[in-house]
């Protein structure tokens, strides 16, 4: 079967101004460095990373919502890289995206049967009393009841916000969903509820979802499969499983170290790489400097080495 | 020593349409050297008891009241500006949550550290120069002297955070408030920053009382938890037992919620509900609309926080 979402060798280059400040730079910064990723039908796959590693880039450029520099986006086998804003339409449809910030993601004008019923206004779908009809379906199947059509933002919760944010993103019946940090702003107790609420969503309605996050336990939690980002490339990519328990590049490794313990019994003393040693201990498969190079180790694991 | 002392601390913030009860008696004592962790939700009012501890709060609009408010053996309710002044620093210091702000963009570092240590010491300019860049070293911060003269918006938040331990720690406090020094950070400079907080606690015998809202947080760095919600203490124990025997039904929520706990693709416990409106806050106990042990009597009448052993405490009927 396709996958529900293809990346194929996909770069994004900015160039940054030169100035004369302490850290600049006047080179080309390459955000997303050749980054192929599938994401299969009914799967999540966790997209994780510090902050600019380039993970959240990578998933705009999945969207179409930045220009990739280089490389190919396929949904559902469809080379979307290329078409414009009208044949591309009928793409977007299939593509939804949550943000991190749901304050900012929801206009606050509109009540919240406005906000999850304007993608089908968009596109054209129904009458307007069948788009507010489907709206309040959709907010109820996020956990909201019919009473909440005609608040607005401002008096929701963000846990409350997000769940519109997702009604919103699914009004559409998409068949793939970026998540991009869609749990960091929230209330501990919250965030529970809205994992579960991906993963019904997720069996429910057939979805594929991106999951953009730097919470290695909420992406335990919630995928079937982990690609590390780090500065840009993809270092490592395998089930969420084996990821958590038998993960080789160094890189992947010290942001497991990382992970705050679950038990004080646990705590225990860590050794911080910088990027210079992590580069330094990337596999290598000669003596000589080669370009990183993403290799199959295994069933389903690929693993960045220097070839 | 009891460095920190409060007992039935309230604060509120006068609204137009009513008054918003962030803190409703909060009692708390740390004593010296000692690590505390206060665990807590956005609204559970956790950094409002922090700030009116330091009186760093307006008033008004807000208001505080206690039946004891010490730290350092001073009176900070009754205490002057001055006085103030002098406890802010040589007694408690704070680092914040999001050291981008809490920075001002158009001074360099070095130079809003040395302003700091000359407010609570009387050295000369480049004498407390010398002694900013000791403390950046002391933070793990490499080139100190480049990063005296650097402005914050050219550091990263990692590095901002360090400069900002340091500047916490330039007036040699006995106690260090730190509201959710590593929210904002990745989790492998998380990790970093909680050793280095961790490290300094221990060398220099200071206090600490970390404000989070993540139990890893807490599992890391802390000796004893205080949780709180709706603006009241729930529980409190040793961290051991707030993570293998948590008594109030809150506390047992939340350990249960945490992701990550167990490996594989899995629904995971949830809280249903959301955490209380604080300019209206349910009857009774505060959880009790999310708890699934509450009877009418929780919703009656708010437990008193009560002890249950020598070390542990907690609000809970079902306790009593």
């Amino acid at each position: 079967m396709t996958p529900a979402l293809e990346l194929k060798n996909l770069s994004k280059t900015y160039q940054l101004r030169q100035s004369g400040g302490f850290f600049a730079r006047s080179t080309d910064h390459l955000a997303v460095n050749n980054v192929s990723l599938t994401l299969p039908r009914n799967q999540i796959l966790g997209l994780v990373g510090e902050s600019g590693s380039g993970k959240t880039t990578t998933g705009m450029m999945a969207m179409r919502l930045v220009e990739p520099s280089a490389g190919q986006i396929l949904v559902g086998g469809t080379d979307i890289t290329a078409l414009g804003h009208a044949a591309l339409k009928p793409y977007r449809r299939k593509m939804q995206v949550v943000f991190q910030d749901s304050y900012s993601a929801l206009d606050p004008m509109m009540t919240l049967a406005q906000i999850v019923a304007e993608p089908l206004h968009i596109h054209g779908l129904g009458t307007g009393a069948e788009q507010t009809e489907q709206a309040l379906d959709m907010l109820v199947k996020t956990g909201l009841d019919h009473s909440y059509g005609n608040r607005y933002p401002h008096e929701l919760s963000g846990g409350q916000r997000q769940r519109v944010a997702i009604a919103r993103a699914l009004i559409l019946h998409p068949t793939v969903l970026v998540a991009d940090e869609p749990t960091s702003a929230l209330d501990v107790s919250v965030k529970a509820q809205i994992i579960n609420l991906l993963l019904d969503l997720q069996a429910e309605m057939g979805l594929s979802i991106l999951f953009i996050s730097h919470d290695l336990s909420v992406v335990r939690s919630l995928t079937d499969k982990v690609a590390v980002m780090f500065q840009g490339r993809i270092v490592e990519e395998a089930t969420t499983e084996t990821i958590f328990t038998d993960a080789r590049h160094p890189y992947t490794r010290s942001l497991l170290d990382a992970i705050p313990v679950l038990n004080p019994r646990d705590r225990r003393a860590r050794t911080f790489l910088t990027r210079a040693q992590i580069e330094a201990a990337t596999p290598r498969l000669s003596g000589q400097d080669g370009r990183p190079e993403l290799l199959d180790i295994a069933p389903g694991h690929r693993l960045e080495a220097i070839r | 020593m009891t460095l920190l002392d409060i007992e039935n601390l309230t604060v509120s913030f006068p609204q137009h349409d009513g008054v918003v009860q962030a803190v409703r008696g909060v009692s708390l004592r740390v004593a010296a050297g000692e690590s505390v962790g206060i665990v807590g939700e956005s609204g559970s009012g956790k950094s409002v008891t922090c700030m009116a501890a330091l009186r760093l709060l307006r008033e008004p609009p807000s208001r505080i009241a206690a039946d004891r408010l010490e730290l350092g053996g001073i009176d900070v309710l009754r205490a002057g500006r001055a006085h103030l002044t002098a406890v802010r620093g040589r007694v408690a210091a704070m680092v914040f949550q999001d050291p981008m702000t809490a920075f001002d963009p158009v001074f360099s570092i070095g130079h809003q550290i040395v302003e700091t240590i000359r407010a609570h010491r009387d050295l000369s300019k480049s004498a407390a120069t010398v002694e900013a860049a000791a403390l950046l070293a002391r933070v793990e911060i490499k080139h100190p002297d480049a990063i005296l003269n650097s402005y914050p918006h050219q550091l990263s938040g990692g590095m901002l955070q360090r400069a900002m331990i340091a500047m916490a720690l330039s007036s040699r406090p006995q106690i260090l408030f730190a509201d959710e020094p590593t929210t904002a950070l990745d989790v492998t400079i998380q990790a970093q920053i909680l050793h280095l907080i961790k490290q300094l606690q221990a060398e220099l015998g200071m206090a600490l009382i970390m404000v989070t809202h993540d139990l890893g947080v807490v599992a890391e760095t802390v000796d004893r938890v205080v949780v709180m919600y709706g603006g009241r203490v729930m529980e409190t124990a040793p961290v051991q037992d707030i993570f293998d025997a948590p008594l109030h039904p809150y506390t047992q929520a939340l350990m249960a919620s945490m992701p990550g706990r167990t490996p594989g693709k899995q629904r995971l416990v949830e809280i249903a509900g959301a955490s209380p409106n604080p300019a209206n806050p349910p009857t009774g106990c505060p959880f009790h609309p999310r708890c699934a042990v509450a009877d009418a009597h929780c919703a009656a009448e708010a437990p008193a926080f009560r002890a249950l052993s020598d070390t542990r405490a907690a609000a809970c009927w079902r306790l009593a």
